[in-house]
């Protein structure tokens, strides 16, 4: 870029920046990609704070059986409309698996069964919606980080993608299904766990069934429900829109720990 | 910098009623440092911070307009709900407080935007962005609470460091016995023009600052999943997720008295003499005042 204009780039701006005291202004600006990419700049800022304190394994809280609230709200997808859900779904979810792929050495396929042979995690912990409401649940599922142990993440593996089964696109736009990803700190968390049960049954349909992600340090939106495939990749640019998750994509932060 | 008027030509006099119109002291007067260099910029940046704070707050809330006390969301028994309802003649607003319900419409639940009457809990012109927007608003809230934060703390560290909280903030004894004078002066809209800040000054500027800014800034980061798991004590603190978000409204809305008033009192005690204190730091006194 040349110096002039660079100067007038930055004095259209500081005019800019300055409109930013009319509250008009404010909403205008909002429309800038720019904006919102200089306030998402702030995520960064956050992450890193919030990892200062947080670190990897400050544990979410738990809380006792009473506090589990009479009907867990569902959120999003409340029931995945294709006709291959609905079979699994009258099926008991039996021949659902779960592929774990991309950047790691040994490729897993995983049955439910298989899933829930290996050691699990019981916790009731509260859901937070990025929309303000609170609930508290009992999950029961498998950490990740076990299901990572076994597949064995390749050395430039950083995100952990999780790919659903529910499709958020109109019936006559292109595919577009639910995603999320972590980073390996969040996902290695103990309290990260592949979940299968919720109050000490089988997961509702409305909550994810057969199996959704919780990461109990973020918001609701991270959580994937309705998992089919669980990726390892370097970095986040080739999936979808690019930006990490369906909501990532839509214009949400991808750390989603406040 | 000392500006006398003793002559009372006609021009002279306009001059002295314009000059009581805006404020400044009839008697001859004498222009005084008032705010240093660094209470001006914190005040500004401030004031800037909580603007965009207050309305991205408030297009946050209209995600889930209700509010509850305790750990979670009690869906049954909000303490507080916008909600919207169909009726004949279009959408209604119904804002509820415990049981108690008011029809809000046109400014609480259903609203107008662009021209469209709309399910939204606070009015398009109060929230930032304007239309029903989430993700910005987040981004414009959590990028301002930074500086609000970081702007707080540098003044807090300041003025405790360069005495200014001892010397001009916190009341003194004798502050506190003129308290009921100061009241009545306050009601009489008597105020002193010395230069100084009288109790009730004193009072509601170090409560906001020391008080109300820690607690809105705390109550934020209890909504925070990952600040929960770092300081559990928050949620101790403020009995759960959803009391912290109630707390969190409450202080939003103080704020908002606090400038109300602020606003009120500025206009009822100069109006320009005290923008002129808080922009260039000089506050015009009267020239015979001690």
């Amino acid at each position: 870029m040349s110096e002039p204009a660079s100067r007038r780039k930055f004095l259209t701006r500081t005019a800019a920046g300055t409109a930013l005291l009319s509250l008009a202004g404010c909403t205008k600006l909002s429309q800038k990609q720019w904006v919102s990419d200089l306030l998402g700049e702030v995520e960064l800022l956050t992450r890193k704070a919030q990892r200062l304190f947080a670190g990897s394994h400050a544990l979410a809280p738990e809380f006792h059986k009473s506090d589990i609230a009479a009907a867990f709200r569902a959120n999003g997808t409340l029931l995945p409309d294709s006709t291959d859900y609905a079979t699994h779904a009258a099926n008991g979810f039996k021949d659902w698996r779960i592929l774990v792929t991309g950047l790691v050495e040994h490729p897993l396929s995983l049955s439910m069964k298989a899933l829930q042979a290996l050691p699990s995690r019981t916790q009731i912990t509260r859901h937070d919606c990025v929309e303000g409401w609170s609930c508290i649940g009992e999950w029961k599922g498998t950490p990740l980080a076990t299901v990572l142990a076994l597949a064995k993440p390749q050395e430039q593996a950083r995100f952990v993608v999780f790919h659903c089964a529910d499709n958020m696109a109109g019936a006559d736009e292109p595919p577009s299904f639910y995603y999320e990803s972590l980073d390996l700190l969040e996902a290695t968390h103990p309290q990260t766990i592949l979940a299968y049960a919720l109050n000490e049954r089988p997961l509702p349909i409305k909550n994810g069934a057969p199996l959704r992600l919780r990461a109990e340090r973020q918001l609701g939106y991270k959580m994937a429900k309705y998992i089919n495939k669980i990726e390892l990749v370097s970095n986040l640019t080739h999936i979808a829109g690019g930006r990490g998750g369906y909501w990532e994509d839509q214009g949400y932060s991808w750390y989603a720990g406040i | 910098m000392a500006a006398t008027m003793k002559d009372s030509s006609w021009g002279v006099r306009m001059g002295r009623l314009l000059g009581r119109a805006i404020g400044l002291p009839e008697k001859p007067y004498t222009l005084v440092r008032r705010h240093p260099a660094v209470v001006r910029l914190s005040h500004w940046l401030n004031a800037a911070c909580l603007l965009v704070l207050f309305m991205s707050g408030l297009q946050i809330f209209n995600a889930h307009p209700a509010l509850y006390w305790g750990r979670i969301s009690n869906f049954d028994h909000p303490v507080l709900a916008m909600t919207a309802e169909d009726s004949p003649d279009g959408l209604k607003g119904y804002t509820y407080i415990g049981r108690h319900r008011f029809n809000t419409t046109g400014l609480l639940g259903a609203s107008k935007n662009e021209g469209e009457q709309t399910a939204r809990g606070f009015p398009a012109w109060i929230t930032l962005p304007g239309s029903q927007w989430l993700a910005m608003g987040r981004l414009w809230h959590f990028a301002f609470a930074w500086l609000f934060a970081l702007n707080g703390f540098f003044f807090a560290a300041w003025a405790v460091w360069r005495g200014h909280l001892k010397k001009d903030l916190l009341p003194t004894r004798q502050d506190l016995k003129a308290l009921p004078q100061d009241i009545i002066a306050h009601v009489k809209l008597k105020f002193a023009h010395d230069g100084r800040y009288n109790v009730l000054q004193k009072l509601s500027y170090t409560l906001v600052i020391f008080g109300l800014g820690p607690l809105i800034l705390l109550t934020g980061l209890t909504m925070s999943p990952t600040m929960d798991a770092a300081f559990p004590q928050l949620l101790w603190l403020f009995g759960g997720r959803q009391s912290a978000r109630t707390i969190h409204f409450l202080c939003a809305f103080s704020f908002a008295g606090f400038f109300l008033i602020h606003m009120a009192m500025v206009v009822l005690s100069g109006t320009w003499n005290n923008i002129r204190s808080m922009v260039t730091g000089r506050y015009a006194i009267s020239k015979d005042h001690p």
